[in-house]
């Protein structure tokens, strides 16, 4: 179980960076936090041939808080956006939902940033960034362009990404909406089986799903209750394509999505 | 801009527990194995190389690192801290250690350098833990042994003796 | 009584030894300060070589080549050896039933399971070891494979090994007192069928060999985080072909856990060691965890049918166990020890005079099963203590009554058991009482009362398990026939060793073959010996290495079956006291005092009349060395003691069958209160008890945390823990992402309670204590997990999603229009379809489908296409998704051809990070003037991928399979749909 060789950059500015990644396309992946691509080298599943080291470019090390949204630079850890003193009043769903990221001893490597490229579907932060209508700011040589989150994932670890592009931010709509949120896993600290998030929006509640479909889905269900609401949480639980694994059947999953929908949409509504 | 060639070993250096070392390393040359079969700091162990099990725990500049997560070349220039670094000499073991000893906390000992170091880095900073507290960090490690019980114990018990230093301290002050 | 407190003992007597104390650990300040001597912490002979092994990527399957020459071309390599290169320096391992199969620790024409070893690779470092074997060509041909060991007997079920005349090695039928007899009298016949699941202690520390090879004098030196038992030398120097004396097994003096499992080492000792020989140079492997969870070995799972002939009462009047062991694809040794283990104590804490069995050991294509802590024993209580559970809700009867009312009486021990064994002493309805007092179970019956009330799922569950330790080295033979036994010649006892010596200074050693893997015992030794001469701990130095060509051993050396406190521990006492009494006589000498006037106590000896007349013990303690001409004539030296001692208790099998398997038999009564989560399933342990009987306590502190290690890994088992495989035999549990062992988070701290009847039959009164709860606990927490849910039968590990299968009713329809795209019932197969509008007439699609050009620009990740024949094409491509990339050879084939509508593709692809197959039919209907192309497609996967990917890769699957049709359609929409963003694409493959 060890790295297949490649080559290391240790880049100094995003231009460099960037460089690198016009150069070499494909066949470069950012590493920042490390935690999800290390153990896919080791296990060599990944080989690329370039490694690019993205944490010693300073401006990349920046949470901004302006103009409702917040945004969050690729080299921030998610320890540090968990640290960081205004977290609840401005993103309250990600202060909820952030401890559920891994353990303390990943969350202190593992970048805010690095995860939502990453893409898995059952992981917590690009279900959160779904959940709050962020966005993702790409990067490449030639131009800069900021995907919305519902459009940047688009299947199993598949993104918008082009191997160009890095992510140098990702950002999400600040405030202090009622929101809500619940995983729930095999193990502390496990990969979701269904992760929820919640939050008031307009007239009725966005319930954001991860763990159940190919990548996290969100969907905004207008005030509803009773038989109304369950009716309305059943054809979303079916419309995710949950589906079996060693860890959860499609059943177990579809009645999660049920019943921690109802109950997170009636938290937020209350 | 730095570019280190794949087949190449490179020179590496940071400091060990406050000691200024330096080795050698081709780019994909895991932490752990760079601390152990280059440095011969052999205290942190390795269990299963995919993050999981918490044995390679060390921190890197203060904060928890898993040393099977990371290349040896991203350690350069930065402070490490391992196991071997806790004791405060090599006749006297630390109040955290001392605690884990008298509660039985340990079997193989395999695991036991990464849960010292994360609860080490852990009590620096949070004076008064709850039991969960202490059971939401550890779970990011594995024992096959104990069972859990004797460790979180004496990590409560390490945890309410450095808060009493940490007073008398003041007093003395 | 506050929940997770152990109680203190109130039966143990007040004492001034040392022995019963909770000393601090001799062990502990090197382990805490990451002074720890693992293997892979020592320094290697200059010019070591590391290996990295290839390894099956299928179930079954024949190998037809292997391409190697890349990979010895590669940066450091000195040699890739196949299974001929090994099989020509050495023997097949010896397998324990008699039939004409052999047992290789690597394939060499055919591989049996995912993860066999099918070439060594050595190399100046493991990173460029692994690079080569990546290099390596492997051409297999899959046979189909057979995982279920019901399955396996089914008389067409594919065969592993054409020594066997079915997938059945051993099948024996045993008859104890007259079972027909009372099942035909009884007023109730009642039974159960249960399946145990594969599951592995897995220690933390993997294993490790370093061999080396001595051509001039024909010796192996080997150093191995072996546990024993050191019977395995006897198969190991056979396997290498030198006598015993030419093979020195050493241990490190640490070791990262075992629990059993490092004595499934043993065949990696035989390749490391022959590679060793075959390079001329010392080689190292140091295990992955990727291999250890696929490949290492696991506990057996069983299936078993156990019925019960029960009076109206609930007496038990006689049992009938049907066993069908799978021990995994090779028989390797001591297998089938796990199903025999038990045979003596089959009838678990209970007075049953009648028994049947059949035991049934099947081979299958999963990894080799071995030694795991409580061997045989999870198997056989969760049959037996489910079964108790069904006769009480059956008899409408309280389960604790049926338990209590079916012990072994109290004044019974030592007791004889139907089927041979000794129990050798007890109270345990004196344990039962104790347990449900000072366990608080009348409280917990209240809280089960109120949940029930409120709605809420929460039950309770029993366990009464007799916990056998020091195994008779014989009870393996129970296998073999009465004739087969006598013609092999008789096998039993259980050789404990130990050596005392006295230095020039007088100061003490102690040597013994435990190989501790964790649990303490040079500090227990410590005070056992520290008694016998007044000393304290501190005084001695225990050294627990084994070096077989120096060190005292016997074949049942090694730490397993809880022998250390009942047997090694006692051996050690033994020794001391030996050199105890020569040193009295001494010492009676030259205090002029009676030999028996001496006492050992405060580092002096001295006389008990008169404690002024006394002599230091290191000067005493000197003499044979510096003046041995000195001592009385009848003393004997004092320089070195080794004890060997077996107790006579372990004779072998008898005529009948009968077998003492065990020398001692503890108690454990377990109960606890189990609450379900309504959303979740998920299980929460409310309250754990165990109480304990495992003798005289020799270091309470170390007999917790076995009980606590253990029950965490018992609750593992009931909850979390599985090593899955596929229909197909593909593994599936292959990161500790997917085997699942329980964390802080999970693991409650169990409340323990003891009493102490010490065993007569032992040197300290101790018994073993190591592995009770991996005995009791599953089926603890799975008797409270059914009564919880009102489930009748009940499968390990009780994960939500199994729970939800008993626990809710029918699901809330899908809303109108939908369809659920299934996947085959519990199968690694997908499936799935599709269809998209194409702008192109049937006819041009078709003319595409069979263009290589088209199939290269729509093959995703496609490097090469190259024509085999009209209707089959080989690739070379790319295929992943994020980072996970590999190169796969591919092949596609078009068959079913009804020109120009429909078509059947099928498709295989071969790489190093696994292989896939999959087939298509296309169908392709006219509409308007395009084309409507559906697809549906099945498709399985396997290989490294399967194994360590698997909750991403049926998703992965379908983005390339996705791939694959999408771009078919572009290709065919000739250019109109291009640049079409996969938004686009995704909205014409929608589901439908
Ligand atoms: S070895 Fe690093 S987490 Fe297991
Ligand atoms: S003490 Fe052995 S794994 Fe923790």
């Amino acid at each position: 179980m060890k790295p297949a060789p490649f080559d290391y950059v240790r880049a100094e500015s995003l231009d460099e960076a960037l460089d690198v990644l016009a150069r070499e396309g494909g066949d470069a992946r950012i590493i920042a936090g490390g935690q999800s691509l290390m153990p896919m080298l080791n296990m060599r599943l990944a080989k690329p041939k370039v490694l690019i080291d993205i944490m010693r470019i300073g401006e990349f090390a920046r949470i901004d808080d302006a103009n409702d949204r917040v945004t969050i630079g690729a080299g921030i850890r998610q320890a540090t956006l968990l640290a960081w003193p205004d977290l609840k009043r401005r993103l309250a769903l990600v202060a909820l939902g952030l401890p559920w990221t891994g353990h303390a001893q990943t969350r202190s490597r593992g970048t805010v940033c690095g995860s939502i490229a990453h893409a898995d579907p059952s992981a917590e932060l690009p279900l959160m960034l779904l959940a709050l209508s962020g966005a993702v700011h790409l990067r490449s040589r030639k131009h800069r362009r900021r995907v919305p989150a519902q459009d940047f994932f688009t299947g199993m670890m598949a993104t918008t990404r082009a191997d160009d592009e890095l992510i140098e931010a990702v950002s999400f709509q600040a405030g202090t909406e009622r929101c809500a949120f619940r995983e729930v896993a095999r193990r502390h600290g496990d990969f979701a089986i269904v992760a929820c998030a919640a939050v008031a929006s307009g007239h009725g509640v966005r319930l954001a799903v991860g763990g159940v479909a190919d990548m996290p889905a969100a969907r905004d269900f207008p005030r509803l209750a009773g038989a109304a609401l369950d009716d309305a949480l059943n054809g979303f639980a079916y419309d995710l394509g949950a589906r079996d694994d060693l860890h959860a059947s499609a059943r177990h999953r579809r009645d999660l999505v049920r019943a921690l929908g109802r109950e997170l949409i009636t938290e937020v509504l209350s | 801009m730095t570019r280190l060639a794949a087949e190449r070993r490179h020179v590496v250096r940071f400091t060990l527990n406050g000691t200024p070392l330096e080795g050698e390393a081709e780019p994909r040359l895991l932490l752990s194995d760079f601390l152990r079969h280059q440095l011969g700091a052999t205290g942190t162990h390795v269990g299963c190389e995919h993050g999981v099990c918490g044995a390679c725990t060390i921190t890197i500049d203060g904060a928890l690192a898993r040393a099977c997560l990371m290349l040896a070349v991203q350690a350069d220039g930065c402070a490490l801290r391992t196991v071997e670094g806790l004791a405060p000499s090599p006749a006297r073991l630390s109040v955290l250690q001392e605690a884990l000893r008298r509660h039985h906390a340990l079997q193989c000992g395999f695991c036991t350098a990464g849960i010292l170091m994360s609860l080490d880095t852990y009590l620096r900073r949070h004076r008064n833990p709850s039991e969960s507290d202490i059971r939401d960090l550890l779970s990011g490690h594995l024992c096959r042994c104990t069972g859990y019980t004797t460790i979180v114990r004496a990590a409560l018990e390490a945890a309410a003796e450095l808060a009493n230093d940490l007073t008398s301290e003041d007093r003395n002050a | 009584m506050s929940d997770g407190m152990s109680q203190a003992t109130a039966d143990a007597e007040p004492t001034q030894t040392w022995v019963g104390r909770s000393i601090p650990r001799v062990e502990d300040a090197a382990l805490l300060t990451g002074r720890g001597r693992f293997i892979d912490d020592l320094g290697v002979r200059a010019g070591t070589l590391h290996a990295a092994l290839l390894r099956s990527p299928h179930a079954h399957a024949d190998i037809a080549g292997i391409n190697s020459e890349a990979a010895k071309r590669g940066p450091g390599v000195a040699a890739v050896l196949t299974g001929t290169d090994i099989k020509a320096l050495t023997s097949s391992l010896v397998v324990g039933v008699k039939a004409p199969v052999e047992c290789w620790p690597i394939a060499s024409d055919r591989v049996r399971y995912v993860g066999e070893p099918v070439a060594i690779v050595v190399a100046s470092d493991r990173y460029r070891a692994e690079d080569a074997a990546d290099l390596i060509e492997v051409d297999y041909r899959p046979r189909p494979a057979v995982v279920d060991p019901l399955a396996a007997i089914a008389p067409d079920a594919p065969l592993l090994h054409d020594g066997f005349p079915s997938n059945v090695a051993s099948d024996r039928r045993f008859r104890y007192g007259d079972p027909e007899a009372a099942f035909a009298a009884a007023a109730h016949r009642i039974s159960i069928d249960i399946r145990y699941p594969r599951n592995s202690c897995t220690p933390i520390e993997t294993y490790g060999v370093v061999a080396d090879y001595d051509a001039a004098e024909d010796a192996y030196d080997v150093l191995a985080n072996f546990q024993g038992p050191f019977s395995i030398h006897a198969v190991l120097s056979r396997a290498l072909r030198v006598p015993g004396n030419r093979l020195r097994l050493r241990t490190p003096p640490d070791s990262g856990g075992s629990f059993g499992v490092k004595q499934g080492v043993f065949p990696y000792i035989v390749l490391i060691a022959a590679a060793a020989r075959a390079v001329g140079r010392s080689v190292k492997w140091i295990e992955d965890r990727l291999e250890h969870l696929t490949a290492s070995v696991s506990a057996t799972n069983r299936a078993t049918t156990l019925r019960a002939a029960v009076a109206a009462d609930g007496r038990i009047l006689a049992l009938d166990w049907d066993q069908v062991e799978d021990c995994g694809a090779h028989l390797r040794a001591p297998e089938p020890a796990t199903l025999y283990r038990m045979h003596g104590n089959l009838t678990g804490a209970y007075d049953i005079r009648h028994v049947a069995v059949r035991n049934r050991v099947v081979v299958t294509n999963k990894t080799p099963s071995g030694l795991n802590r409580g061997f045989g024993g999870p198997q056989v209580y969760f049959a037996l203590e489910r079964l108790v559970q069904r006769i009480a809700l059956t008899l409408g009867l309280d389960p604790l009554d049926v338990i209590a009312g079916n012990l072994v009486p109290a004044d019974a021990f030592p007791y004889r058991t139907a089927t041979g064994a000794l129990l050798d002493s007890g109270n345990y309805q004196e344990a039962l009482a104790r347990g449900i007092r000072d366990g608080g179970l009348a409280e917990l019956k209240a809280r089960r009362a109120a949940a029930r009330a409120a709605g809420r799922l929460y039950g309770i569950g029993y366990a009464a398990v007799v916990e056998p330790s020091v195994s008779n080295m014989g009870y393996i033979t129970t296998v073999l026939t009465p004739a087969e036994r006598r013609k092999a010649g008789p096998k039993n006892g259980a050789q404990a060793t130990a050596t005392v010596s006295i230095d020039p200074v007088g100061s003490v050693a102690v040597h013994v073959a435990s190989a501790p893997q964790g649990q303490g015992h040079r500090t227990v030794l410590s005070q056992v010996v520290a008694d016998v001469f007044g000393l304290t701990p501190a005084d001695i130095r225990v050294n627990t290495e084994i070096d077989t060509a120096k060190d005292a051993w016997s074949i049942a050396s090694g730490n397993y079956a809880s022998r250390f406190a009942a047997a090694v521990a006692g051996t050690a006492k033994l020794a001391a006291e030996r050199l105890a009494a020569r040193l009295a006589r001494i010492a009676a000498s030259q205090l002029n005092i009676a030999a028996d006037d001496i006492a050992f106590a405060g580092g002096m000896v001295r006389s008990r009349r008169n404690p002024d007349n006394a002599l230091p013990f290191s000067r005493l303690a000197a003499v044979s060395h510096w003046a041995p001409a000195t001592l009385p004539s009848d003393a004997g030296t004092t320089i070195r003691e080794t004890v060997f001692w077996t107790p006579p208790e372990l004779t072998a099998p008898d005529e009948q069958d009968r077998i003492n398997s065990s020398l001692c038999y503890g108690f454990i009564f377990d109960f606890c209160g189990i609450e379900i989560d309504r959303t979740t399933l998920q299980p929460r342990i409310d309250r754990y008890v165990t109480m304990h009987d495992c003798g005289t306590i020799l270091h309470p502190g170390m007999v917790d945390g076995q009980i606590r290690g253990g029950f965490a890994q018992g609750l593992g088992a009931a909850l979390y823990e599985e090593y899955a495989y596929g229909p197909d035999g593909s593994y599936l549990t292959g990161t500790f992402a997917d085997y699942l062992l329980p964390t802080t988070a999970e693991v409650p701290a169990p409340v323990i309670l003891h009493m102490q009847t010490p065993s007569p039959f032992t040197p300290l009164g101790a018994k073993g204590v190591g592995e009770g709860n991996c005995m009791s606990t599953p089926v603890c927490i799975g008797n409270a997990v059914a009564d919880a849910i009102g489930a009748s039968d009940i499968e390990l590990p009780l994960s939500p999603a199994r729970l939800a299968a008993l626990v809710r009713g029918p699901e809330p329809a899908p809303p109108a229009g939908l369809t659920i795209e299934a996947m085959a019932a519990g199968g690694r197969e997908l499936r799935g379809e599709g269809s998209a509008i194409v702008n192109a007439v049937p006819v041009q699609i078709w003319a595409m489908l069979l263009n290589p050009e088209t199939l290269k620009a729509v093959i995703p990740g496609c490097h090469s296409v190259q024509k085999i024949s009209d209707t089959h094409f080989r690739a070379d491509v790319t295929l992943g998704i994020g980072p996970v990339k590999g190169r796969y050879r591919a092949e596609v084939t078009l068959s079913d051809l009804d020109p120009p509508r429909a078509v059947t593709l099928g498709g295989s692809a071969d790489g190093a990070l696994g292989f896939g197959q999959g087939e298509g039919r296309i169908t392709l209907t006219p509409e308007r003037d395009a084309t409507r192309l559906h697809y549906a497609y099945t498709a399985a996967i396997g290989g490294k991928v399967a194994s360590i990917g698997g909750r991403l890769l049926d998703g992965a699957a379908r983005v390339i399979i996705r791939q694959f049709f999408t771009a078919l359609a572009r290709e065919a929409g000739g250019g109109t749909r291009r640049g079409g963003l996969w938004a686009k694409l995704r909205a014409l493959f929608r589901r439908r």
